[in-house]
């Protein structure tokens, strides 16, 4: 009795069906009425929790789609690239690609905010993965415990830091800084705003990257040791390779934090939406364009949409970022276990 | 003594060199982002110093925003905190006990956990835009007409601000109570079922005493992080600047915060004075003084919640 009574709380406790027993089973049934009440009532309460967390992302899903569908009430799809607009100068139509949404003719051109959001995020990931990677590879490999210990709470700390704290920073230090060190045309450009969110994405790279290369097995390095390698060359020939997936998973998140940086780039890339290549030129981001656009529009108009099209199109390139590199950790695990 | 020098002396040298250079380039790379922070801290400590006096944390801006000090920004920025952590609180702990305690491993537990994963790598100002369309525009309007109030929580206020925060917070509060919570040991519960006590009476009674100092490292984590956020405050109940505290008096007498109305907040200070001031040059010394007051209040925050952490760990080692 005893021990069929534990194999069935036991199975209960891991939430597993044993065959023949219900809901209602031999434990149950010794419990007092009233707690048998009470724990239904707080497991409903409890399942409602968990079930609005999921509720809460698909409600995000759903209005910020529903709002941003509206832009086509009006608008074709070509208008997301450009548009043929008539040049009083020229006397003829242009083509033009530009985010332009107040005037006669609104241009909503997805191209020169696209190209912003880049300049800005990729040499941003670039500079923090390159620095992230080496840092992670001190912590995890080569730092002695008493160091590690004090330096990844100063970490967090740096990763504690408001955005708008470093934004602050980059426009009235940093800024000045690096125009007097390359002589850029524009004081605010997308290298400061980089050099910003490099800042921000450093801490979240540096921490999933040191947790790939601690899941490297022991027995990888031994292995290399044995064989006469030294420290750097068994890390990198074999602790590197063997972390590589969970190192790029890491970058690949930090690329979609970059991206949805908002206060920072906001701040110190001069919001000029110019079509360029050149990181020392002023550019705008999507982010920054939804931040300094949305407390002018009113509600349901071309614009109001045009936002929040750009709100999902963010939405969606962090979501695939995210769902990517969580596949690739998930991998990863799966093949380091074997 | 040896005299001979032999190849494989020879190669292990050149190794060592190399070993040396790769150890100082990562060792250089490690120093990068302390050197970063140590400068802005010190920046910021050094300049915002010079302002921080009683006055400058009790007094109202005045002069045209130019002068005065930033209590509004500092009460509010403490209010809606005190409301975000309020509505994320009970949802992100029952999310939490319901994936470790209730859920088991089935598909409903994977999506719940995939939207949690995404919910955290969502763009902050993606949350602003929710905030707009769903908080102000749907609850609020449809609150409007329901209650008759006019246009009240139709626009733009301190709770629509907090339920934004709320939901940037809760992927931190629900990860956290799961660590907490998986950090029980399994026996402890089977021995509170075997005494006879509900799952909830196990629950509340045994597991989440255990787990208390997990989740409360969490919640601290996500006032620090709900403080400093700025853009999702942005369109959902800020101001550039209020005549009064958003206080009424209840029936005349009890000052209480309201709730619709809009609020000023220190980070939010911070970003409109840099780039819409009147004189940003002229109200640097401002600046400079509220990112110390915010670096301070988020700090503080940080440091209670690692120093909770290794307090945590700690316990938890001596558990097994």
């Amino acid at each position: 009795m005893a021990e069929s009574l534990n194999i069935i709380s036991e199975a209960k406790l891991r939430g597993v069906n044993l065959p023949g027993v219900s809901a209602f089973s031999i434990p149950d049934v010794l419990r007092r009425k009233d707690a048998r009440f009470g724990d239904a009532v707080m497991e409903n309460l409890i399942r409602f929790a968990g079930v609005s967390s999921v509720l809460i992302i698909t409600l995000i899903f759903v209005f910020l789609f529903k709002e941003a569908v509206q832009f086509f009430n009006t608008a074709h799809l070509g208008d997301m690239i450009g548009k043929m607009v008539y040049d009083p100068w020229d006397e003829k139509q242009v083509y033009n690609m530009l985010w332009q949404p107040v005037g006669d003719v609104p241009k909503y051109s997805f191209v020169p905010i696209l190209l912003g959001s880049f300049l800005v995020s990729f040499p941003a990931t670039l500079m923090a993965a390159v620095v992230g990677v080496g840092c992670a590879i001190y912590l995890s490999e080569i730092a002695p415990a008493k160091v590690r210990e004090i330096l990844k709470p100063t970490l967090e700390l740096l990763a504690g830091i408001p955005t708008v704290v470093i934004g602050f920073i980059m426009l009235w230090l940093v800024a000045s800084f690096t125009q007097d060190l390359f002589h850029t045309k524009f004081r605010l450009n997308a290298f400061v705003g980089a050099l910003g969110v490099a800042l921000t994405t450093l801490p979240i790279i540096i921490t999933l990257s040191e947790d790939a290369l601690n899941a490297v097995p022991k027995e990888l390095r031994s292995a290399s040791y044995a064989l006469g390698g030294t420290k750097w060359q068994t890390i990198l020939g074999t602790v590197l390779p063997a972390g590589i997936s969970g190192i790029s998973a890491a970058v690949l998140l930090g690329f979609g934090r970059a991206l949805g940086e908002t206060m920072i780039v906001l701040m110190a890339t001069g919001n000029a939406a110019i079509i360029t290549l050149n990181p020392f030129s002023s550019v705008r981001t999507m982010t920054a364009t939804i931040a300094s656009e949305l407390g002018e529009v009113s509600h349901g108009d071309e614009h109001y949409a045009a936002l929040f099209l750009v709100g999902a199109v963010l939405f969606t390139l962090t979501f695939i970022l995210n769902l990517v590199s969580e596949v690739i950790v998930s991998r990863m695990r799966r093949q380091l276990r074997m | 003594m040896r005299s001979v020098v032999t190849a494989q002396d020879l190669t292990l040298k050149s190794i060592n060199w190399k070993e040396s250079f790769l150890t100082g380039a990562v060792m250089l790379f490690t120093a990068l982002p302390f050197l970063a922070l140590v400068l802005m801290l010190g920046n910021i400590l050094l300049e915002g110093g010079k302002v921080i006096s009683w006055g400058f944390l009790s007094q109202s801006p005045s002069g045209g925003m130019l002068h005065g000090g930033i209590f509004p920004c500092i009460f509010g920025t403490l209010m809606v905190t005190i409301l975000m952590i309020l509505m994320a609180l009970p949802l992100g702990i029952g999310a939490g006990i319901y994936l470790v305690e209730y859920a088991g491993q089935g598909m409903i537990v994977r999506v719940i956990r995939a939207a949690v994963n995404n919910l955290a790598g969502v763009p902050s100002i993606v949350f602003g835009l929710f905030g707009v369309g769903f908080f102000i525009l749907f609850i609020g309007r449809s609150m409007d007409s329901v209650l008759q109030t006019g246009l009240l929580f139709g626009q733009p206020c301190m709770i629509w601000a907090a339920a934004t925060l709320s939901v940037l917070v809760l992927p931190i509060i629900i990860v956290s109570t799961e660590e907490a919570l998986n950090a029980v040991p399994q026996s402890h519960r089977q021995a509170s079922m075997a005494l006879g006590a509900t799952k909830w009476e196990t629950i509340w009674n045994v597991v989440l005493p255990q787990a208390r100092a997990g989740i409360l490292t969490g919640a601290i984590l996500s006032v620090s992080r709900g403080a400093g956020e700025t853009a999702p405050i942005l369109f959902t109940g800020c101001a550039y600047f209020l005549p009064h505290l958003p206080v009424v008096k209840l029936f005349g007498v009890i000052p209480m915060v309201n709730p619709a109305s809009q609020f000023m907040e220190l980070s939010y200070h911070i970003f409109v004075m840099a780039t819409q001031s009147i004189d940003p040059i002229k109200t640097l010394p401002i600046q400079y003084g509220t990112t110390l007051v915010l670096i301070s209040m988020t700090f503080l925050l940080n440091f209670t919640a690692i120093g909770f952490r290794i307090h945590f760990r700690r316990q938890q080692g001596s558990l097994h």
